[in-house]
């Protein structure tokens, strides 16, 4: 089977920042606006090489996402950061209004999605923003898996003409995509061939689905893994096809059973090709203080946790 | 330009029109449209600078964006009147598969409009993205903003205020329409405003006032001390007295008409008080 290297551990915020400063020689067109985290979200560069084109709001998240819709009247591409929690559920209505359904090419980008945000606790780990964004008529919704894919993430949603929603996280994560490997929204990537399970995982769980399938490839299952970076639009067609062959599914997600990935693979599957499934996700919850890797063991976001499932999905064919 | 008589007979009619759009569907907000129509008359035939034609950017041109969105009807017949699309089209307010929404909205591709308006306290950021887009594109023209009194209530406004002074955005005129009326009742009853001049000046912006709001004259030249202020590294902040459901007797000074229509016999009163001036729709 085909395997992946860790190229070493990166955070994928730095992706993005270091996506957002090649926009900022590239495009002069990308503004960038921040509340108050500057170098949570790895800006610093774009700030320092473009002070001009760099807006620090202050802790005021509402005012951040209203002006980036008002930047766009004069053609600028906004590219707005904070926390997953402050960049959706904190502003919903300022998205659903003047960014969504006002139809502007503004880019949320938020860092420290979901559990791996860590000690801080449950009031910055937010595991309901796919579901918030993926909700909004006409919003894309992204979760790179590594620092290589959010950085190209980054530069490709630029060229998109339409609200995005950009989702990454704080840890350093392994880092295993091609660094050149080019971001197509919407296209799900094929990352191993199998036949007894399809692994369909978005975001940090795509490594884990990687190091799920060697140990259940050591136990004779045939897993499948596909990474699913765009959430909405999504790639029904490459989900469909893959269970074709393994007659069962496994979606993995750093975020709520309840408004994910995995309801979005369902809905597909039902309508299309009804398919027993499993969800590693969170169980309706919140979170916790704990280091990343401690919160992903006890919430069931790790890879052990992938390979039960599939063992369970696999009994259900 | 039009004259002052003529800005005069155009309100008129933008009353009729607003009478007879509220009254068409049986819903509606009349009470502030009537109170700003002097305002939008003026903006629009006088005060701003304005291409012909319409589009998104609008890059050489002065912008105007309305935050408090379900006066609706009064910016409607305002941009059917200066010709960004027909006045027969006032007669499709909120109807089914219309461009003119309860509130107005970019969604339905109405020429005039650039931005959702309508849930309330969003206005004032998007203007002062687009202020500051001007800003970088080297565009010398002015962005207007119009707000309820009752929508300071909502906090972005408070983070939009301190955001605009704190960073000399000083290429805004953003207008409060003081009528001291909202939904549930004054602004005094439901949630007190206190000043509003001292709290836009403690926040370090410029303020006019408008004690006049429903006089042509009065806000041409209040507007045009407020232009005079603007490129001073302030914001400016104009602070527009109106009367709530202006030139209807029965509709005026109360809050009872925010969001109410007028039956047959009501409308067929307002009427009577606002001849036709430049021809019904």
């Amino acid at each position: 089977m085909k395997t992946y290297e860790n190229t070493g551990n990166k955070d994928t915020r730095s992706g993005f920042g270091a996506g957002l400063t090649e926009l900022g020689k590239t495009n002069e067109n990308v503004v960038a606006l921040c509340a108050d985290l500057i170098g949570s979200l790895k800006m610093d560069d774009f700030k320092k090489n473009h002070p001009e084109r760099f807006f620090q709001v202050g802790i005021a998240e509402a005012n951040m996402i209203g002006m980036a819709a008002g930047l766009t009247i004069g053609g600028k591409i906004p590219f707005t950061g904070t926390f997953a929690n402050f960049s959706t559920g904190r502003v919903y209505d300022q998205i659903r209004q003047s960014v969504a359904y006002s139809g502007k090419n503004v880019k949320i980008c938020a860092s420290h999605a979901g559990l791996t945000l860590g000690e801080d606790g449950a009031t910055h780990q937010i595991l309901e923003d796919i579901g918030l964004m993926k909700m909004l008529p006409g919003m894309t919704v992204i979760n790179p898996c590594d620092y290589n894919q959010t950085k190209a993430a980054t530069l490709a949603i630029a060229d998109h003409d339409g609200p995005v929603y950009l989702r990454f996280g704080r840890p350093a994560v392994a880092n295993f995509t091609p660094a050149d490997q080019k971001f197509e929204i919407g296209k799900a990537l094929h990352l191993v061939d199998g036949a007894d399970v399809t692994i369909v995982a978005t975001g940090h769980l795509v490594w884990e689905a990687l190091e799920a399938s060697k140990v259940l490839n050591e136990k004779g299952i045939s897993a499948e893994v596909i990474n699913i970076h765009t959430i909405k639009p999504l790639d029904a067609q490459a989900i469909i096809d893959s269970v074709s062959k393994t007659k069962c599914i496994v979606t993995a997600e750093e975020h709520n059973h309840l408004g994910g990935l995995g309801e979005s693979v369902a809905r597909v599957l039902s309508q299309h090709k009804p398919t027993p499934q499993e969800f590693v996700a969170t169980n309706d919850t919140f979170g916790e203080s704990g280091t990343p890797a401690q919160l992903m063991e006890k919430y069931g976001l790790n890879s052990e946790a992938i390979v039960k499932a599939c063992q369970k999905v696999i009994s259900r064919k | 330009m039009p004259n002052t008589q003529q800005l005069e007979d155009i309100t008129t009619q933008v009353r009729r029109d607003i009478l007879r759009m509220v009254h068409k569907v049986n819903s509606g907000h009349p009470g502030g449209s009537l109170g700003c129509a002097e305002f939008f008359v003026a903006l629009y035939n006088d005060i701003m600078d304005r291409k012909e034609g319409f589009d998104m950017d609008g890059i050489g041109e002065d912008l105007f964006f309305l935050s408090n969105g379900h006066i609706s009807p009064v910016y409607y017949s305002v941009l059917a009147r200066v010709g960004y699309f027909p006045v027969e089209e006032l007669n499709t307010f909120r109807l089914l598969n219309s461009r003119l929404q309860g509130h107005p909205t970019t969604h339905e591709d109405l020429p005039g409009i650039r931005i959702a308006s309508g849930s309330l306290g969003q206005g004032m950021s998007v203007a002062l993205g687009a202020a500051q887009a001007k800003k970088l594109n080297g565009c010398k023209h002015l962005v207007y903003s119009l707000h309820g009194d009752g929508e300071l209530q909502e906090g972005q406004n408070w983070e939009a205020i301190m955001y605009a002074a704190g960073n000399n955005v000083d290429n805004i005129i953003s207008t409060i329409d003081l009528n001291g009326q909202q939904i549930d009742g004054s602004t005094d009853t439901v949630l007190t405003l206190g000043s509003v001049r001292a709290k836009f000046e403690a926040f370090g912006w410029i303020v006019i006032d408008i004690e006049k709001g429903n006089n042509i004259e009065a806000v041409l030249k209040g507007m045009a001390e407020a232009k005079s202020k603007t490129g001073n590294g302030k914001p400016v902040c104009v602070l527009l007295h109106t009367v709530m459901g202006n030139g209807v007797d029965f509709m005026m000074h109360t809050h009872a008409w925010h969001g109410k229509a007028p039956n047959d016999e009501q409308l067929a009163e307002g009427l009577s008080q606002n001849a036709e001036t430049l021809g019904d729709y």
